[in-house]
């Protein structure tokens, strides 16, 4: 039986003899390309949110992303061993952060859920989420199907992804935490947990809803409901969806045409820069805009799944396929959302809207799947 | 080596199940676009290529304000406006000048409709007037294929009938600001008005009502085609207040006459506030529409702070209206009684320090009523070296001094009873006896407001109830007076008896600080007390050579107090008055008090139950015919 210090200090050693042009050459170029196409349809958007004008967001939007860019290529450029020795720091530094912005976070929109940093507000939980991807990759690195099948084995998974999210939830931000369960989930399916820990899962999950539902905020409440059944309230809080949907299907097939969208434009959508960005590319763009972006989409999914089976060894294989599962969920729930599949969370599309934070921690993520890509040939020691 | 490939195979499965998984939401978030956006599309976009339906938020009808008896103190009167649709307009300014022509319209405001059209999209109708007479719309009208782009709307503009009389107590409502916007879809349109001050304010939610919601088909210029779908909005609910407009607007004349005062009108048993006035005031109307730079900073630059409502926010230190309070902590602490007199001989030595009466040759012997009938400062002096400072604090903070008291207005403030613990928390120094000396009083670091020194009165003569005020009858707030009735408090009614006997002496007998503001009938007598607020330290200098306060700048002149009750019998009606810089309470305070306990007694509105439509905001108002 090995030891707990055993599994967690095993490192990979990686040959690299590869200089930083050449490594340049090597960078997945074609993941890049996708990832500035989404970007763009982003910024022509947001230039349409403001009523065809760079400010207020399109504008800062580009800034950040060049930023961000930037920190992505470094990211890249980074050995994969590195970022396999700093997981634990990074993760401790992560709930770090989130105890930090429970204690001294300022309120921003009812829940504290930011970090000041002068220049920009920092929302820990969206980088945390990476952080927890990384550290579930190191974890099972060095495990085995063996060890995978026993249940002690996954108690230390079960505190690393349950940790943030019991912070998270502190916040109070449900959308977020259940995001990090969905992605932790998702690593130990991944790394060979037993289908019947899943059964077991989905049951224990239909029988906890009244439990749930006991401990729900009022607002939540009021949004599950309002799911359920949004003509009910038609000018409260099913307002949101009522119009999303108008604005969707007024779009059909072709669109109204850029910066033609009335239903955006003439403010009867809130937060169109942010959460509903998707709605106000769909209806100006119709059904073919639309279609075009969640191909995008599917395309960086596919790129993320390529990285994974190349990966040579395990750590690069869970990191880079949990990060795309974890872009993707942002994808799904924010789509779902606008387009009245699933209840009002409050989640943005990752590239897409408005917010330093949301591109920021896409981007990181991006960055880290890139370095899997450009060491997958790294021989690995166990 | 053969387990690590077990493993890879595992994972590469898994990795294609979770694959697949994503091409499976990414396939239904698709077919859910193209379901919205082809087969549920139709519905939307209706028939016609071009139309499309817009979900037109309808404006609630703001629920009145009534006074008790029903008399409307805040309206929504109907008004016609004036509108530019920038796109069907040729050119803007043409159109603007040509209206110049026909109605009265300023060079500010064609420059304000030209500004605001250069930063709203183009088929925002823009509003250059809210404010047509009749004959103006008909003019339009008739002239409309002069004027492309123009069109008018009726619409409701909150109207104050009372104007500067319920300025500060009813407030009014104002455009929407950033802050404010919310959840309530009513917010974002356009010319929506929410409450800002005062009652329009604190029940802004319950006033406001329900938006109604309507489906229009509009086609592509925005211009509506017709109505699809409607839901009616629902009337704010009417909130009714125990204020006598006519005696609020009395007593606001009344006020008027001095350059800065306020006064409170309440119920000595229920609370219940009659009039609160705050002079000077501003037209409340004037805010409602686009109000006028001139006017505006006329407002901002009058030294006597017109927007502020001194009757519940103005904290005055409350001089000998709180000898009082001094007297019975004195009787309930048991250092004197009734008969305990002091020797006055016009100041007071403690130590090395000399404290003055307000009166130099002194008052000779006194006891705690004629203390209070002269307003002998030597008597409270002499009773607060014995008594403390803590011992007048609780009396001061039981009969509601020094905390806030859930009243309706949110402007209301605390004041301030100072004690031996405030002082070491706050300034962190130890309390000195010379200070309870001042204190006794109602100097040094005191201070109340009128609206606190009217419940301080009440409390006195109504038998030592704890009573609360409040101002909306309907139960909106849960001040209103409880079924029990109020708290009885934890007094000797023999003590509270003598302080009335002092105050009534105060106006009812020759030495009596008042006596020249008594009533002429003795029918309508009251009782009460004055008070003299410095405002600045009188130097030694002012007191050798006699410098008469009025002779100061305005600014540094004592503040005038006044405090009464009336019946003298069975008390009923409280009021207090100050003015700001009056002089003095028996000058212009009294005087002022004494015109409104006797237009109240006379009005006597606490004789008619309130008129109870409060609950339904469809009930006709007074001065209206039933539709």
């Amino acid at each position: 039986m090995r030891s707990l210090h055993d599994i967690m200090s095993r490192s990979i050693t990686i040959h690299s003899d590869q200089n930083i042009f050449e490594k340049l050459r090597h960078l997945n170029w074609g993941l890049l390309l996708l990832i500035t196409a989404v970007s763009c349809i982003g910024f022509a958007a947001l230039y349409s949110a403001a009523g065809g004008s760079l400010s207020p967001w399109a504008s800062k939007q580009m800034m950040r992303f060049g930023v961000a860019m930037i920190g992505m290529l470094i990211i890249a450029l980074i050995d994969i061993k590195w970022w396999f020795r700093l997981t634990w720091p990074l993760y401790f530094l992560g709930l770090f952060l989130l105890i930090v912005v429970e204690i001294i976070g300022h309120v921003g929109m009812g829940a504290q859920r930011w970090i000041n940093l002068g220049f920009m507000q920092l929302q820990p939980s969206e980088l945390m989420k990476i952080v927890v991807v990384m550290a579930l990759a190191r974890y099972f690195h060095a495990a085995t199907i063996d060890d995978m099948r026993r249940l002690p084995f996954l108690v230390i998974p079960t505190m690393i992804i349950m940790a943030p999210v019991a912070l998270v939830l502190l916040q109070p931000d449900l959308g977020t935490s259940l995001m990090i369960v969905m992605v932790g989930a998702a690593m130990l399916f991944m790394a060979g947990a037993s289908i019947w820990l899943y059964i077991g899962g989905a049951i224990a999950a239909v029988a906890s809803v009244p439990i749930a539902w006991h401990f729900m905020h009022d607002y939540q409440k009021q949004r599950v409901l309002t799911f359920l059944n949004p003509e009910s309230d038609p000018l409260g809080a099913g307002y949101h969806i009522t119009q999303s949907k108008i604005a969707l299907g007024s779009g059909g097939v072709s669109g109204k045409g850029f910066l033609e969208g009335t239903q955006s434009r003439l403010n009867f959508l809130p937060e169109k820069q942010t959460d509903f960005i998707f709605t106000l590319w769909a209806e100006e763009q119709g059904l073919f805009g639309g279609a075009i972006l969640l191909l995008l989409f599917g395309l960086i999914f596919l790129y993320g799944l390529m990285i994974a089976i190349k990966s040579r060894h395990n750590f690069s294989r869970y990191l880079a396929l949990g990060l795309s599962v974890n872009f993707s969920l942002y994808v799904f729930i924010n789509i779902a959302m606008v387009m009245g599949l699933i209840p009002v969370v409050g989640a943005p599309l990752p590239l897409i809207s408005y917010g330093g934070t949301s591109m920021l921690a896409a981007l990181i993520g991006f960055g880290l799947m890139m370095s899997c890509s450009l060491h997958q040939d790294s021989k690995v020691s166990r | 080596m053969k387990k690590n490939q077990d493993q890879v195979r595992v994972f590469t499965r898994r990795a294609f199940v979770i694959a697949g998984v994503q091409g499976a939401l990414l396939g239904v978030l698709g077919g859910r676009l193209a379901w919205l956006q082809i087969s549920q599309g139709a519905r939307y976009k209706t028939l016609s290529d071009k139309n499309r339906i817009n979900l037109k938020v309808l404006a609630p009808e703001r629920g009145e304000i009534v006074d008790r008896f029903g008399v409307p103190l805040a309206v929504n009167a109907q008004n016609f406006r004036a509108l530019i649709i920038p796109e069907q307009a040729t050119d803007i300014e043409e159109t603007l000048r040509r209206l110049q022509k026909m109605i009265e319209l300023s060079e500010d405001d064609i420059q304000a409709v030209l500004k605001e059209a250069q930063k709203t999209a183009k088929f925002v109708p823009i509003e250059i007037t809210d404010d047509l007479a009749w004959e103006d719309v008909a003019k339009i009208e008739v002239n409309l294929p002069d004027l492309p782009g123009l069109s008018t709307d009726a619409g409701k503009r909150r109207t104050y009938p009372f104007k500067e009389a319920t300025a500060h107590l009813v407030g009014y409502v104002g455009a929407v600001s950033k802050n404010d916007i919310g959840d309530d879809p009513v917010l974002s349109l356009p010319g929506f008005k929410i409450g800002k001050t005062g009652i329009e304010k604190r029940f802004d939610l319950e006033m406001r009502g329900q938006a109604g919601r309507s489906e229009v088909e509009v086609n592509v210029v925005g211009r509506e085609v017709r109505e699809l779908k409607k839901r009616q909005s629902h009337h704010g609910r009417r909130v009714t207040l125990t204020i006598d407009g006519e005696l609020q607007r009395f007593a606001q004349n009344r006020l008027s006459q001095e350059k800065s005062a306020s006064a409170v009108i309440m119920d000595a048993h229920t609370g219940a506030v009659y009039a609160l006035a705050s002079a000077p005031a501003f037209d409340p109307n004037a805010f409602t529409s686009r109000i006028s730079a001139a006017y505006w900073e006329e407002l901002l630059a009058n030294p006597a702070h017109p927007m502020t409502n001194k009757a519940v926010s103005g904290q005055y230190p409350p001089a000998s209206t709180f000898k009082m309070i001094s007297l019975l902590a004195g009787l309930q602490s048991g250092e004197i009684n009734n008969n305990t007199t002091v020797f006055c001989k016009g100041y007071y030595e403690f130590g090395r320090d000399r404290f003055h009466c307000w009166k130099r040759g002194g008052h000779g012997w006194v006891d705690g009523r004629k203390a209070l009938q002269m307003s002998c400062d030597t008597y409270f002096y002499d009773m607060a070296t014995k008594v403390g400072i803590d011992k007048i604090a609780v009396v001061a903070r039981m009969m509601g001094l020094g905390q806030k008291l859930d009243f309706e207005l949110t402007e209301e403030r605390p004041g301030l009873v100072p004690d031996r613990n405030w002082k070491r928390g706050k300034i962190g120094e130890k309390w000195q006896p010379g200070e309870s000396i001042v204190a006794s009083i109602g100097q040094g670091y005191l201070q109340a407001t009128p609206l606190q020194l009217a419940v301080m009165t009440a409390r006195l003569v109504n038998g030592g109830y704890a009573v609360k005020p409040w101002i909306t009858a309907d139960g909106l707030a849960q001040n209103s007076m409880p079924e029990k009735g109020w708290l009885k408090l934890d007094i000797d009614p023999k003590h509270l008896e003598i302080v009335k006997d002092g105050m009534e002496q105060v106006v009812n007998t020759k030495e009596g600080t008042a006596y020249g503001s008594r009533a002429a009938d003795p029918a309508l007598a009251f009782g009460g007390k004055t008070g003299t607020g410095q405002v600045q330290r009188i130097t030694m200098k002012q007191r050798l050579e006699g410098v008469k306060n009025e002779e100061l700048a305005w600014k540094s002149r004592h503040h005038a107090l006044f405090v009464g009750y009336a019946p003298l019998k069975s008390p009923r009606y409280i009021a207090s008055v100050v003015v700001e810089h009056g002089v003095g309470g028996s000058r212009t305070a009294a005087p002022l008090a004494r015109d409104l306990l006797i237009e109240t007694q006379k009005r006597d509105p606490g004789a008619t139950p309130i008129h109870s439509l409060g609950l339904n905001p469809n009930a006709p108002l007074k001065n209206e015919e039933p539709a």
